[in-house]
């Protein structure tokens, strides 16, 4: 059966997108507005651009935002590449109690992963306390007694919650693996750290770029978790967003969603374009 | 044929897990059951019946906004399934893009849109719609005077007829609107990652059988996504449920929910983490009971993969 898609399946679609698109729309219209109204045009002009660029608070928010996402994506990476091997290759008594905990970050609501974190870092914050002052007195050394939370604990809980999304992305793709690989690789001389690089990451490579990219999405994405385990010191743009929706909100935050916006879209063409083009040169090369 | 031995590869993580998946969670069962001094208590969970009308408007919310999204999501996957390889990439890159907005952006253009001056309330007055508002509720508000004359009833008379524009912000609407705006994408990507790979030889197979299009979709294409479709509305029930940034941007802090509950013990002025915990925690017994018994329907289906 090959049903054509009818007229008002269209209709339907269109719809949605003008649903998905229409405040993005309105965002970056009033980010070239004239006067700080978000609804009332009043003329083209770039002020609020210049003007983001001076607020170093939204600027530091954004440099925050950025380092956590690319940081943590990289370290749950990895992290997580060498986790899902490690849980492939354990016995299944074993793994599938551990993959049921590993699934508790991406099941659990937000706020729930925030504020477990945030408590466990004041208390073990309390236990080092206590640690370093006891050291301290006893061995003379100068450890810093008062640790606070910050872009380290907020590193930490990010990195976290993108690990099961990695080891997600990547665990199908070692059950695709021949599993005979590793083992004639090692047949034939490998040690088992050949075997791991020169086989093992080659054929899962596709799942970890997946991975890199969810985990980075997340990252950008967050809001509750930094939100709990960032203290007051740190912000990313999230968090400086809802701190300004309290009082009143300027249209430089609507400049630089559209700066993000065009980035982003930017970005995605470039990648579909390329894939478009490698699928091309496949199928020449099949031909 | 024996293991390979790369098993120890997993131990950092294991190590990992224990210390920021397992003990957090176990700190916040601890902190639910003590007071303020560190003993044992059970108050907490006695004060969440003060809080019950919120629990029970954060699981109608959500639960709506979850209906909405399903209502939405399935038929535009079964659309886009359907279309070419080159519009399905592009469609898809689309539904995923506003995902790489921070969703307060997005949430916060919302608030332009739906304010009482706002672009949608312009749009109204201009084209005359709150004129007609105005005159229905003035008809309804006669019509209603005249029944409760003629049969001694006692329907409401006063709807406003000088309105000047439609309350749309700081209402259950609004919160709801903006749910379905953020987790929509979490609906319909799941569903459509399903629908996608279903073989359209088994439809096929099922006309030939004689069967009409209601029970191809009832028999055969609907218990195929299922799986699909309860990872999807996993998805966009836990994190509705849950949200207090929706809540508090749309809703005006006026249509609290059980996340601004949550917060406010955490950062906000009612400093109370001990409560806050015995209410994340019954929140996440609820939820984990819910997701329970919905899987109970999808037992035996292989487990969606979520992206």
């Amino acid at each position: 059966m090959t049903k054509k898609p009818s007229a008002l399946s269209r209709v339907f679609m269109g719809l949605i997108f003008v649903f998905l698109y229409a405040p993005i729309f309105v965002l970056i219209v009033f980010s070239f507005n004239d006067s700080s109204s978000r609804s009332i045009w009043s003329g083209f002009t770039l002020n609020w651009y210049v003007q983001l660029f001076r607020d170093q608070q939204i600027i530091d928010a954004l440099y925050t935002t950025l380092a956590v996402s690319v940081l943590a994506a990289v370290i749950a990476t990895v992290a997580g590449t060498f986790a899902a091997i490690g849980f492939y290759n354990m016995r299944r008594r074993w793994s599938a109690p551990l993959m049921t905990i590993n699934n508790i970050p991406m099941m659990n609501a937000d706020i729930v992963t925030g504020v477990s974190l945030c408590l466990f870092f004041v208390a073990a914050f309390s236990l080092w306390g206590q640690a370093a002052a006891w050291i301290n007195s006893s061995l003379g050394t100068h450890l810093p007694e008062k640790l606070y939370l910050g872009f380290g604990t907020m590193l930490i809980a990010h990195i976290t919650f993108n690990i099961p999304y990695v080891i997600l992305s990547i665990m199908p793709k070692l059950r695709q693996m021949d599993k005979n690989l590793v083992d004639a690789a090692q047949d034939l001389g490998c040690t088992w750290m050949q075997a791991f690089w020169k086989v093992v990451v080659p054929e899962i490579k596709p799942g970890i770029v997946n991975g890199l990219l969810i985990a980075f999405t997340m990252s950008v994405d967050d809001f509750a978790i930094s939100y709990f385990t960032a203290g007051s010191s740190t912000a990313n743009l999230a968090m400086r967003i809802y701190a300004m929706t309290k009082k009143r909100i300027s249209p430089k935050v609507n400049a630089v969603s559209t700066l993000l916006f065009v980035t982003v879209l930017t970005l995605l063409i470039v990648i579909n374009v390329r894939e478009a083009r490698q699928e091309k040169a496949q199928r020449q090369h099949a031909q | 044929m024996k293991k390979s031995n790369l098993s120890f590869f997993a131990a950092p993580y294991v190590v990992w897990m224990a210390l920021f998946v397992v003990l957090p969670i176990l700190m916040i069962v601890v902190y639910a059951f003590r007071d303020a001094g560190g003993g044992f208590t059970l108050d907490n969970f006695a004060r969440i019946e003060e809080y019950l009308p919120v629990f029970a408007r954060s699981f109608l919310l959500a639960l709506i906004a979850t209906l909405i999204c399903l209502l939405i999501g399935y038929p535009i996957s079964c659309f886009l399934a359907r279309e070419g390889a080159q519009f399905q990439r592009v469609a898809m890159m689309l539904i995923m893009l506003p995902m790489w907005m921070n969703f307060l952006l997005r949430t916060y253009a919302w608030m332009s849109i739906l304010e009482n001056t706002g672009l949608l309330n312009r749009l109204f007055s201009a084209v005359g719609i709150i004129d007609l508002g105005n005159l229905i509720n003035g008809g309804l508000n006669s019509l209603c005077a005249a029944l409760n004359d003629l049969f001694g009833l006692a329907l409401k008379v006063s709807r406003s007829t000088n309105m000047e524009y439609f309350k749309m912000i700081n209402t259950s609407g609004a919160v709801v609107l903006g749910m379905v705006y953020n987790f929509l994408p979490f609906m319909i990507l799941p569903i459509y990652s399903v629908i996608v790979k279903l073989d359209p030889k088994l439809v096929e197979a099922a006309y030939d059988l004689g069967a009409d299009s209601v029970t191809v979709f009832r028999r055969v294409t609907l218990p195929l996504s299922l799986p699909g479709v309860l990872s999807g509305i996993t998805m966009v029930f836990v994190p509705a449920v849950s949200t207090f940034a929706i809540s508090q941007l749309l809703g005006g802090g006026k249509q609290l929910l059980l996340g601004n509950l949550i917060e406010m013990q955490f950062k906000g002025s009612a400093y109370n983490p001990q409560l806050g915990s015995a209410m994340a925690l019954v929140m996440m017994v609820v939820v984990v009971i819910c997701m329970a018994v919905m899987n109970r329907f999808g037992e035996g289906e292989e487990q969606a993969v979520m992206l």
